[in-house]
């Protein structure tokens, strides 16, 4: 059924569902802002017209259903693999943009290699990377990137550097690969930071339209549920909090991405 | 076509080329990387894809994803690759993209060595990753067959969506011998209408091996099943030598097969009347004619490398109607003909025929 169906007709339709997304209502917990991060990619692969050129690669984790919310091609990759698989559909298809969209546990633990070795290869794919700080789809366990002293199912006393390490700065580190070509941390808590993070996932996959090399766009998102806050404060807690390990700003950007006009 | 002298490795590589592989990923690992490096300047000069990988578990998720957009894709590896593979493995099954990796086995378990083995056996056959399903596993006996039987795995992975092994060993993979190599072929240019290309024109899709709802997941085991019934009806592919007088029957596959037809010639010469069975899929198994060998044979020997993997598949399919012994191999070994011979006597004293 399509939103036209359901309005009234003396009722103007001024805000609807992008082309890219399905009318379908997700299963993400009340809140969460992997919802806020599908739409934002959905209007941008509208406004870059290229709806029918995408393929889209599934993580594990709590997004692992995104094709259901999705109105382009998709594969599901297995828990880290998800930039490997892009590899091989990229090569063979080069005329085809090709994005993973994936969590902290799946780029930052068990995907790292994969992850650091596309960026290096400077692989022509967009990666949209959720650093929730947690492990959301199996329950709240310690992520890679969880903060220090963060309370989580599997650090019940906080997490504890000399246990657990420090948390992972992937987007300092992916920075430091040749073959990215535009390396940004977005945080989605506000209106003006959603709308620059949008900006930046555009960008990303321009730099893909252009045949420039990887891109990824990091995004300092909430798990209120894992956290055990309501929405608002979780948003506030990302800002404060999140912010600090992990500062926002643009690690890497080429001089032909920079030219890129939105 | 004329014969060449050629090298194992390099003929599967370059037999897939004019197969019309489109992609290869994979990762050096001895006794196969010839391979590998010969496909690294063969595929670009044909303008196909050919990466090397960061690793074995990188390279087959290379392959998923290329499989996932309907191409003609492969990789090879060994052993330890072989492992690191196993989870490609299962998403691949669970998801029905056609996949063909080439395993030259080596010694193992572990790092073991880099010496010719059989003891994947059970590993390809009956278990390559979490989940139940199978893949077609092919076993040449030489370069030859190796050759052929590349395309041949490419064919029926597209045929049936499958995933399919051809297991060689290091043996065959280092080996020299004269063969011949299929013309080249076109490369297939569209795409089967199962493939991600992108949505333009058509509705989208999506490949997955996710089913939350226990009816649909075991519903796509029922239908993997079922494929795999079909499989086991159309593709048993065996070859026999002289089983028609047969008193005793040898089994042996791959380099060991073909070291059994010497023993074979040389147990006939000896008085002894022996055939041989050589599987040439592993899985699918030649099980219904191996029982009605059984039923006319005195005495089966099963030679391997490897501690008795495949023997378990012929004592399934014999169920004790004949003796049956065993000669195996390890560590990187190869069983020598006379060393079987003296098996195959050992059998036939056993069994009480024959004078040696
Ligand atoms: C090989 C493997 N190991 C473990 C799991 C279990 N698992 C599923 S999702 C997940 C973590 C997901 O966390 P993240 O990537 O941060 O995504 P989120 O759920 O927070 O969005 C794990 C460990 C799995 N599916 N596969
Ligand atoms: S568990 Fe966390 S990340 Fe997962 S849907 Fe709920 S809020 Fe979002």
């Amino acid at each position: 059924m399509t939103i036209q169906a359901v309005i009234p007709e003396d009722m103007e339709l001024v805000y609807s569902y992008p082309a890219s997304l399905t009318a379908r209502s997700t299963h993400y917990c009340p809140g969460c802002t992997h919802g806020i991060v599908h739409r934002l990619i959905a209007e941008v692969i509208d406004e870059l017209g290229i709806q029918g050129q995408t393929i889209g690669i599934a993580p594990v984790g709590c997004a692992v259903l995104i094709y259901d919310y999705f109105d382009v091609d998709f594969v599901e990759a297995s828990h880290g693999r998800a930039p490997a698989m892009a590899t091989g559909l990229k090569r063979v298809n080069p005329d085809k943009i090709v994005f993973t969209y994936q969590g902290d546990g799946d780029l930052a633990a068990i995907g790292t290699a994969e992850i650091i070795q596309a960026a290096n290869r400077g692989e022509s794919i967009t990666t949209i990377f959720i650093n929730n700080a947690i492990y959301g789809m199996t329950g709240g366990q310690m992520a890679p990137t969880t903060l220090e002293g963060m309370v989580t199912t599997s650090s019940p006393g906080g997490r504890d550097p000399n246990i657990a390490g420090h948390p992972v700065q992937m987007s300092e580190i992916l920075a430091t690969t040749a073959g990215a070509v535009y390396i940004t941390r977005e945080i989605v808590a506000d209106i003006a930071s959603i709308n620059k993070t949008k900006n930046a996932i555009k960008r990303a996959f321009m730099a893909q339209i252009a045949g420039l090399g990887f891109a990824c766009v990091e995004v300092l998102s909430t798990c209120p549920t894992n956290w055990n806050m309501d929405p608002w404060k979780a948003m506030e807690w990302a800002k404060e909090n999140m912010a600090k390990t992990f500062p926002l700003g643009t690690f890497k950007m080429a001089d032909a991405v920079k030219a890129l006009k939105a | 076509m004329t014969k060449e002298l050629l090298k194992g490795n390099v003929a599967f590589a370059e037999a897939a080329v004019r197969y019309g592989v489109q992609a290869y990923f994979g990762y050096p690992i001895t006794p196969q990387s010839e391979a590998l490096e010969h496909l690294s300047g063969r595929m670009i000069d044909e303008g196909r894809v050919f990466l090397q990988a960061e690793s074995e578990v990188a390279a087959i998720n290379m392959v998923y994803g290329a499989a996932c957009a309907g191409v003609r894709v492969m990789a090879s590896t060994s052993g330890p690759g072989f492992s690191l593979m196993a989870e490609g493995f299962s998403y691949i099954a669970g998801s029905e993209v056609p996949v063909v990796v080439v395993n030259m086995m080596r010694g193992g378990p572990g790092l073991g060595n880099i010496q010719p083995s059989q003891s994947d056996y059970f590993f390809m056959t009956k278990s390559a990753g979490h989940g139940d399903f199978h893949a077609i596993v092919l076993a040449p006996a030489n370069v030859q067959e190796l050759i052929d039987m590349m395309g041949l795995a490419f064919d029926l992975a597209e045929k049936y969506r499958t995933l399919v092994f051809v297991a060689g060993d290091g043996a065959l993979g280092q080996m020299m011998e004269s063969a011949e190599l299929p013309p080249m072929q076109p490369v297939r240019t569209e795409r089967p209408d199962w493939a991600v290309t992108g949505n333009a024109g058509r509705e989208s899709r999506v490949i997955t091996s996710l089913y939350l709802d226990p009816d649909q997941l075991e519903e796509l085991n029922l239908h993997l099943q079922r494929k795999l019934a079909v499989i086991k009806a159309n593709e048993i592919r065996w070859q026999e030598y002289q089983t028609d007088d047969a008193d005793l029957l040898l089994i042996a596959y791959g380099t060991v097969g073909r070291i059994c037809l010497s023993v074979m010639r040389e147990a006939r010469q000896q008085g002894l009347k022996v055939g041989l069975l050589r599987p040439q899929t592993l899985w699918p198994f030649a099980e219904a004619r191996i029982a009605e060998l059984a039923g006319r044979v005195r005495g089966i020997l099963v030679a391997e490398m490897s501690a008795g993997q495949m023997l378990e598949d012929v004592e399934r399919a014999v169920k004790g109607k004949v003796p049956i012994r065993f000669h195996g191999r390890m560590g990187g070994n190869m069983p020598m003909v006379d060393e079987i011979l003296a098996e195959v006597w050992k059998l036939a004293a056993e069994i009480g025929i024959g004078e040696q």
